[in-house]
């Protein structure tokens, strides 16, 4: 079987919004969501930069229906998901097989480390319904239980990729027949455990993040939730929906350079880029806009860059990272970014890479600065790579 | 109570092939005359894996910045791949319940410690869930597909799905592994939950199983994998048994063998065990936790014990009732809402 894969609906909570309309809105008039930290509790990092979203865990409870005691990172992944859904037009009641392929980086960190103040110090205290939830999978599951999916639920890992490997999951199991809806994506919360790891591999910009401008500093760490409702031709037909978009192309490769750098030829990003593109049956040309990972980082940037200039070396096409509004969400990055890819498509429009200044002097192309509209975006690659070599990327096509 | 149904659209009549192995459990499962001579056995209420000496399969620098779940995960997949004498598999896949626990303890308990200051970046490096997948990529210089899955007691079930629908692809062979380590603080943990008492016979297991999967059977392949099936809900019911063998194609002959996941003592077994038991009257079965102990990704061992029974067309001589030739194994799986069905067959 070889079944498309519609996108029938999305859903989205980041810094520079808590749905989808607002995203659009904020990426339309340069509004980034990076700034002082105000849920986070970190004792020595408050100066640091970050992309919250701007809900405390009461109102994220309150809007979703969850409870405020479970990770952040789940409540994130409901309120995103959920819009997800109502955007689709699928309800509880839909027969078809739907299954949700979730991904995240570190499960319910955020209660663990609740729990391992007085655990360190002694293994009999600290609150057992702090760590119910550690697990990544469970963060998914009570998701799930609570959107009432039932066919087939998943957990994807693989560090700034999770959610890009999450949304081919769910394409590959429409294609082979195994399901009718995918509802995949990633979310994340920030973490102390998180920020401190980041901080000790100095890659963190102590300003707001500039990703592809010669002066980049790192990146700034941002939290967040994106889904998209993946759909067979049979599902978009009981929703009563006319898609999006789909998608025509995915591909993960290994860089296998280093356990957190990427090699300075880009050799993971390329055969990513490269295979995304075999597999959707496209040439260089044909890409209208590519959404780069982008982190801001002095390596992940050159690394990228290498690769795009290789790959695209008849031909640039417009580009850009939007981490600059949203600062990197990590496990959500590659659902994030999924999302606004498909927005370029739906909208016609180019989202700036805010704050660059200066190009960087190794490459020749020069990533779009201002937005862009009325154009006519047929095919976009989104890329996202990560720790571990682990790279992947999709192409989402107009339907 | 909320019951979730994981009937995932079935991959019929399919058939993939084990081709080799590499597990390393609490029992001789690196060395097969050991296994089939020995049982190992434990009076604690956890059970660690015996440890290979590492030399053999890492350069010794590298072994020592290695935590203990990557050196598990390095030494079964390159024992796998040897195995096979294939030097770089078309893909790599690894599932894991809790991921990489001694490096993220490490990390919190520095950062809780030294209140944020001084911190290292190793163990938040080595923390990542994808670092067993990512590090035996590295040391292949493997660039081809890498994904981990985490997802609790359905972790590997889900991989090897994942794993069958890239052999459908095309893309083989398929290197997938199935990952969990015991340390000091899960096991302080979960005994707080009550999970390992006494007299259920349920102690605390840890392994690293991997498998090389192809669609093609090649001169000396272990066993067939023929269905993975994995269900998310309270109980199973005889139907879902019924209705697997059905779909499989086994209504006329049981399987020879049911390996399931029960605890060791009659009086802790329960209504999925008795399930079972009516499903498969007169069947030899064995409880396959006694033998890795407890951990959501255990059926990785199971997986393996079953291949290597098949292959070896023999019982190890502390396990007794099975009738040879031996064609069909039938796993079952079950941790909390998570049940699975496997069906393994000898060609």
């Amino acid at each position: 079987m070889n079944v498309p894969s519609f996108v029938a609906g999305m859903g989205i909570v980041s810094a520079i919004g808590s749905d989808l309309r607002t995203n659009l809105d904020s990426l339309c008039e340069k509004r980034a969501g990076i700034g002082t930290m105000h849920w986070l509790s970190s004792a020595r990092h408050r100066a640091l930069p970050v992309g919250e979203v701007k809900l405390s865990n009461a109102e994220l409870a309150a809007i979703t229906g969850l409870s405020a005691r479970v990770p952040r990172t789940a409540l994130l992944s409901c309120m995103a998901a959920k819009e997800t859904l109502i955007n689709a037009g699928w309800e509880k009641e839909n027969t078809l097989r739907t299954g949700f392929i979730s991904a995240n980086t570190v499960g319910g960190m955020d209660k663990t480390e609740n729990f391992f103040k007085l655990f360190s110090k002694n293994t009999a205290a600290g609150k057992l319904a702090d760590v119910v939830h550690h697990e990544c999978g469970s963060v998914t599951e009570l998701v799930a239980d609570f959107l009432g999916i039932q066919h087939f639920v998943s957990t994807v890992s693989t560090a700034c990729s999770s959610s890009a490997n999450s949304i081919f999951t769910g394409a590959r199991m429409i294609r082979a027949g195994m399901l009718d809806y995918a509802l995949v994506g990633g979310a994340d919360a920030l973490t102390k455990f998180t920020l401190n790891g980041f901080n000790t591999l100095m890659i963190l910009d102590k300003e707001l993040c500039k990703p592809f401008d010669e002066n980049r500093q790192g990146l700034n760490l941002g939290e967040g939730a994106a889904y998209l409702l993946l759909s067979s031709e049979k599902g978009l037909k009981q929703l009563h929906k006319n898609p999006v978009a789909c998608i025509t192309g995915y591909a993960n490769a290994n860089d296998a350079f280093h356990q957190t750098a990427s090699s300075p030829e880009g050799t993971g990003s390329f055969l990513a880029m490269k295979g995304a593109m075999d597999k959707a049956g496209l040439q260089a040309k044909d890409i209208d806009y590519i959404n780069l990972h982008g982190t801001g980082t002095q390596n992940n940037d050159i690394a990228e860059g290498t690769a795009i200039n290789i790959l695209f070396d008849s031909g640039f096409p417009k580009m850009s990272s939007t981490k600059a509004y949203t600062g990197h969400t990590l496990g959500a990055s590659g659902a994030v970014e999924a999302v606004f890819s498909v927005l370029t498509i739906q909208h016609g429009i180019i989202f700036p890479n805010l704050r660059l200044e200066t190009p960087m002097k190794e490459f020749s192309f020069r990533p779009v600065t201002e937005l862009l509209r009325n154009q006519r975006i047929q095919n976009v690659l989104s890329n996202s790579f990560g720790f571990g070599g682990n790279c992947s990327s999709l192409i989402f096509s107009a339907a | 109570m909320f019951i979730a149904y994981f009937f995932c659209g079935l991959i019929k009549n399919m058939k993939d092939y084990i081709i080799s192995t590499g597990n390393i459990s609490p029992q001789h499962s690196m060395d097969v005359d050991a296994f089939f001579n020995s049982r190992n056995e434990t009076s604690n209420n956890f059970f660690n894996a015996l440890e290979p000496d590492y030399a053999a399969f890492v350069d010794s620098k590298m072994i020592r910045r290695m935590s203990r779940i990557v050196k598990m995960g390095v030494a079964a997949s390159t024992t796998c791949l040897r195995n096979a004498g294939v030097e770089i598999p078309a893909a790599i896949l690894t599932a894991t319940a809790y991921g990489c626990l001694e490096d993220s303890a490490t990390f919190l308990r520095k950062m809780i410690e030294f209140d944020e200051q001084m911190l290292s970046p190793t163990a938040f490096i080595q923390s990542t869930h994808n670092t067993v997948g990512a590090q035996i990529a590295l040391l292949l210089k493997c660039h081809h597909y890498n994904n981990t899955i985490v997802h609790r007691a359905f972790s590997f079930e889900n991989a090897l799905t994942e794993s069958r629908l890239l052999l459908e692809e095309g893309i083989s062979p398929v290197l997938v592994g199935a990952i969990d380590e015991i340390t000091y603080d899960r096991h302080a943990i979960l005994s707080r939950f009550g999970l390992y008492k006494r007299d259920s016979g349920n102690i605390a297991g840890e392994g690293a199983a991997f498998f090389l999967l192809s669609k093609q059977p090649g001169n000396n392949y272990q066993a067939v994998l023929k269905a993975v099936q994995s269900f998310y809900k309270a109980d199973i019911v005889q139907e879902d048994i019924s209705k697997f063998l059905t779909t499989h194609e086994m209504d006329a002959e049981l399987p020879g063998l049911i390996l399931h996941s029960e605890t060791v003592y009659d009086k802790t077994k329960g209504k999925n065990y008795r399930v079972l038991k009516n499903a498969f009257p007169g069947i030899p079965e064995f409880a396959f936790k006694s033998l890795c102990g407890d951990f959501p990704t255990s059926s990785g061992f199971a997986l393996w014990f079953a291949s290597l029974l098949l292959k070896e067309q023999k019982a190890p001589v502390w396990m007794h009732g099975i009738k040879f030739p031996l064609k069909n194994i039938f796993i079952y799986q079950q941790d909390g809402l998570h049940h699975s069905f496997y069906l393994i067959s000898s060609d």
